[in-house]
């Protein structure tokens, strides 16, 4: 299995239906199940959305965890404005763009492991992993 | 990329088979809501079947239309949302509050025919 990461740069809206399908068929190969796959999928979609939205542009890159415990990971980064107030972004219904406010609570919830760090004036960088069972 | 919307009798039914990319979803909810206002259909089916992901923005412009298709007067149905799709929209927390759903296009249309009582 090719267990290079795959790095999708985001800079516009088919780059989002881009990311979400690499990393389907990354999950795939991993032998994740159908469920799984659409949560890997979803969760990528609504970080690379974000990047889209809020950042501009920023990558997304998707990696095989082949340690212990074998999965993917999905980093999502940018450059872009940061977060100020990460435990209120985190809450389910914030948003600032007139969204539904749930991409960044789905996707902690989509995935077993979830970390971010932001800055203001310096940019985002989330860290989501999903475990094989 | 357009969705084509069919019409039957006073229903309108479309089946979305490709993947929903931002402008597909928005030119499908622009489409359809003239389609209801020229047709005065009282009744949708969006079948998702082939649908393999909703994510928070898809499922916002999806409530959207269902929410502008009841104002213009036309009650949808959505059909065929995969388990995994469903259970994604859980963890997403977002519910299709109030939104009729069936198995199948045929199961949507008779939902459809018992909401609308004909
Ligand atoms: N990469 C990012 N850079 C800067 N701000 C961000 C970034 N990602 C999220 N945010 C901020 O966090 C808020 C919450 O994000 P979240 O994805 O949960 O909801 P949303 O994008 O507003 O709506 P939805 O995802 O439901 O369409 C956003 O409204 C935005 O203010
Ligand atoms: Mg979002």
């Amino acid at each position: 299995m090719n267990i290079a990461p795959n790095r999708v740069e985001i800079h516009n809206e088919w780059d989002i239906v881009r990311a979400r399908q690499s990393g389907r068929e990354r999950a795939k190969e991993l032998g994740f199940g159908h469920v799984d796959q659409a949560r890997i999928a979803t969760a990528i979609s609504e970080l690379a959305r974000n990047i889209y939205l809020y950042a501009k542009h920023g990558e997304i890159i998707i990696s095989v965890i082949d340690g212990e415990k074998r999965g993917i990971s999905i980093i999502a980064e940018d450059n872009g404005p940061g977060i100020r107030d990460l435990r209120k972004a985190m809450e389910d219904g914030y948003t600032t763009s007139g969204g539904l406010g749930a991409g960044l609570p789905g996707v902690k919830r989509l995935m077993d492991d979830f970390d971010i760090v932001s800055e203001e004036g310096q940019g985002t960088k989330i860290t989501a992993k999903k475990y094989l069972r | 990329m357009r969705i084509p919307i069919l019409k039957l009798y006073n229903y309108l039914l479309t089946t979305i088979q490709v993947e929903l990319d931002d402008q597909t979803a928005i030119q499908f909810q622009d489409d359809l809501l003239n389609k209801i206002h020229e047709t005065g259909a009282i009744g949708v089916v969006i079948d998702l079947t082939s649908v393999e992901i909703i994510d928070s923005y898809i499922a916002k412009i999806l409530g959207d239309v269902v929410n502008m298709s009841e104002l213009l007067g036309a009650k949808v149905v959505l059909t065929g949302i995969r388990p995994a799709v469903a259970l994604t929209l859980i963890d997403l927390g977002i519910r299709l509050k109030g939104v009729p759903t069936a198995l199948d296009l045929e199961q949507g249309i008779e939902k459809l025919r018992q909401e609308l009582g004909e």
